[in-house]
């Protein structure tokens, strides 16, 4: 019994350990942990391809967590992280792609549709208006139309 | 008659566009890496921890190069494939040991057999993040000037070694 104890006891303190070793990477240099998460909320994991760089637990997206703290340590600005990523990853890596020919119809393709359903919207209503004439009544039909007014009127 | 032709054309470009989105595969994103040197490496042997092998050993001739790992599922697919060109000389197989431990891929080897002229080790994926790997297996073809040419992304499978690269292989051997 004493020895299982003790084992727990051990167990006990080897998770803490573990544990600590963890938030010491975390808390090491809040400056650089604050900049990490605010850029790899804009990075996508390649391997969860819905999640950010920040959310993932994939192992690749810890590696590249890993790379990127390494490079803010080494001095370099968001800038330089992000293209040295791109030139590995391509544009793919970030939710907010630079604006460029080969990203065009990513960034206007929406408005363009748009457009073209207000264009098509404007076009139908214009016609429906045409299409819509008011046909006169003729004599006969006024007098019919009278009639049941009146009918209703002198019940 | 004119009504429904409209709405029918719009559907039938959605469908062409949908139909277009199902044949893609989005686990596979285009490197930006195609037509660029392959990044610099100098990594230990698997076979060897005291021999180094880095890219400029490389120079002068085509390679292959194949990420893998023991710990990878669908490399055991495309494993086969490999010792059968390995068999056919045509072209030289370098593996980078992805993340991985010395005794597993050796073992791993030894089971499902060696198609490597060597293999190098990758312990903390730092060469993977330079190659741009994202999901193992992929593999490089790279040419003579030490360019990357192709990328496979995922298992190398008889077809894709047939109609992409193995052509590209003999191509980039002749130039």
């Amino acid at each position: 019994m004493k020895k299982l104890m003790l084992l727990a006891l051990a167990l006990w303190f080897g998770v803490g350990i573990a544990q600590a070793k963890e938030a010491a990477e975390l808390a090491e240099d809040p400056v650089i942990e604050k900049r990490l998460m605010i850029l790899s909320e804009e990075l996508r994991c390649l391997v969860c391809q819905n999640e950010t760089l920040a959310a993932s637990r994939a192992d690749l997206a810890e590696d590249l967590r890993r790379e990127i703290r390494q490079k803010m340590r080494e001095g370099l600005s968001d800038k330089e992280i992000v293209d040295y990523l791109v030139e590995r990853y391509g544009d793919f890596v970030l939710y907010n792609p630079a604006v460029k020919p080969k990203t065009a119809m990513l960034w206007f393709g929406p408005f363009v549709l748009m457009a073209g359903g207000v264009l098509f919207l404007i076009y139908y209503l214009k016609r429906r208006r045409t299409r819509i004439v008011e046909q006169p009544l003729s004599e006969e039909e006024h007098r019919k139309a009278s009639a049941l007014l009146n009918e209703g009127e002198n019940k | 008659m004119n009504r429904f032709l409209i709405p029918l054309g719009i559907f039938i470009v959605l469908v062409i566009f949908l139909g277009i989105g199902l044949t893609l595969n989005p686990r596979e994103v285009p490197s930006p890496l195609i037509d660029k040197p392959a990044p610099e490496f100098q990594l230990t042997r698997l076979d060897d921890p005291d021999q180094m092998l880095g890219r400029k050993d490389m120079l002068g001739k085509v390679w292959l190069l194949n990420v893998w790992a023991s710990w990878c599922v669908s490399c055991r697919e495309e494993h086969p494939h490999l010792v059968e060109l390995a068999q056919r000389n045509i072209v030289p197989i370098y593996g980078l040991d992805y993340k991985d431990k010395r005794d597993d891929a050796l073992a791993w080897l030894n089971e499902f057999g060696n198609p490597y002229t060597a293999s190098i080790m990758d312990v903390d994926g730092k060469i993977g993040i330079e190659y741009g790997v994202y999901g193992v297996p992929e593999t490089f073809v790279i040419d003579k000037q030490g360019i990357i040419r192709y990328k496979q992304i995922g298992p190398v499978t008889p077809e894709a070694l047939e109609t992409k690269i193995l052509p590209l292989v003999k191509e980039l051997q002749q130039g």
